[in-house]
């Protein structure tokens, strides 16, 4: 799995292009914000917490589609299927990488986005610890999604629809960690989400490519 | 020594039944060309092989247990080329897990070059490396000389040759004729 992991991340070193464009538009997107809400920092301060979560979800989403859209056209999940891993062991090494190509660097992002939007200096910490179990969630359940939509027409629609409802009580929880008076609680349940997640998401996204790759 | 042994295998393709009723043996030094018209099932009876098509009925048993009950298992003895390439345009061939095998297909000089660069023939030869470098002593090809020039075909041939000699098999689909001493055939 290790050799996988490896391999997928010298491809997206080597795509690079495709790996900024995410990181682009997280940046992006959060700056459009202030242009339409005014630059005053009561307002943006409130909703800065909000506006990075939805932003890093939208800018995770991005990368989702050639996750195994590319293996899928060239052949390669044949040779994935076949390379002896379990079709969960498949899906988890791509949930891994696309953690650590989009989920990782966004979350080196999002700490400057957020001072720009005006976050009070003390509650960003918090806004990282808890896009670190967010933007892991997100990995897994967009490999889910990734692998339940291949080979489906308009696949690239599709995929929102089913990741962005799933994330919604991560969205939820994370944010009201960062504005709650006493993060904990919601704290745990993102853990708890996340551990939740980490079995069951590459196994049903396991299932969902054998069945792609019939 | 090893014994593919399949019976009575029937797969369908959606809602079609495009396979039914075939058996064959295969030993170790054994080749089974697959020979039919286009849509007669030679990909697909190659997939249903490899685990990645499930069988509708009848049985698939290597040495004499059930080959598909475990399917990482199943895909360690396999050594799979597709009609696809599966080559990636931005990794170099030596990236692609060709290694040793690169110098026998005669791609070594361009071990080092992304493999956008490569033509049709020789992204096809590096399919074929990454299948002679695997360890696999079952080799599940399809069309495996599409593409290939003269001279690469003679060559493939005698790397199949000593697949053989070395105790593997090989399961090729075919259109065209591969010069492989003792082949059985299997009409689809």
């Amino acid at each position: 799995m290790i050799a996988l992991i490896v391999r997928e991340l010298r491809l997206s070193l080597r795509h690079g292009a495709d790996t900024t464009a995410s990181l682009l538009f997280f940046i992006i997107a959060g700056t459009l914000f202030p242009f339409a809400l005014g630059p005053g920092p009561a307002t943006l301060s409130a909703i800065a917490a909000g506006i990075v979560w939805v932003c890093a979800l939208l800018a995770a989403l991005l990368p989702l589609d050639r996750l195994f859209g590319a293996d899928f056209e060239d052949g390669t999940l044949d040779l994935l299927l076949l390379s002896g891993l379990p079709a969960y062991g498949v899906a988890f090494a791509k949930a891994s990488v696309h953690w650590l190509t989009t989920g990782l660097p966004l979350l080196l992002i999002a700490g400057p986005l957020a001072v720009m939007l005006r976050m009070p200096g003390g509650r960003i910490p918090l806004l990282l610890l808890t896009l670190v179990p967010g933007t892991m969630l997100l990995s897994l359940l967009g490999t889910l999604a990734g692998a339940i939509t291949l080979g489906a027409r308009r696949a690239a629609v599709l995929m929102p629809l089913i990741t962005l409802p799933l994330m919604i009580p991560t969205l939820i929880f994370g944010a009201a960690a960062v504005t709650a008076p006493h993060p904990a609680a919601a704290l745990y349940m993102l853990a708890a989400m996340l551990l939740l997640a980490l079995p069951l998401a590459p196994l049903g996204a396991g299932m969902a490519l054998r069945i792609a790759a019939e | 020594m090893h014994l593919l042994t399949a019976s009575k295998l029937a797969v369908f393709r959606g809602e079609r039944l495009v396979l039914s009723d075939i058996s064959f043996t295969l030993a170790s030094d054994g080749v089974l060309l697959l020979r039919g018209p286009n849509g007669a099932g030679k990909s697909t009876l190659l997939r249903a092989i490899a685990g990645l098509t499930p069988l509708a009925a009848g049985a698939l048993s290597w040495n004499g247990e059930n080959a598909l009950e475990d399917l990482p298992t199943h895909a360690g003895r396999i050594a799979w080329l597709g009609h696809l390439d599966a080559v990636k345009p931005a990794l170099t061939p030596a990236e692609h897990g060709g290694g040793p095998a690169l110098g026998a297909v005669g791609l070594a000089a361009y071990a080092n070059l992304p493999a956008r660069l490569l033509s049709a023939g020789q992204k096809r030869r590096l399919a074929i490396a990454r299948v002679v470098a695997s360890a696999a002593p079952l080799w599940l090809l399809d069309e495996p000389t599409t593409g290939l020039d003269g001279a690469s075909t003679e060559k493939f041939c005698a790397l199949c040759e000593a697949h053989r000699a070395g105790g593997g098999m090989i399961i090729a689909s075919t259109h065209m004729p591969l010069d492989l001493r003792a082949a059985e055939t299997l009409e689809l």
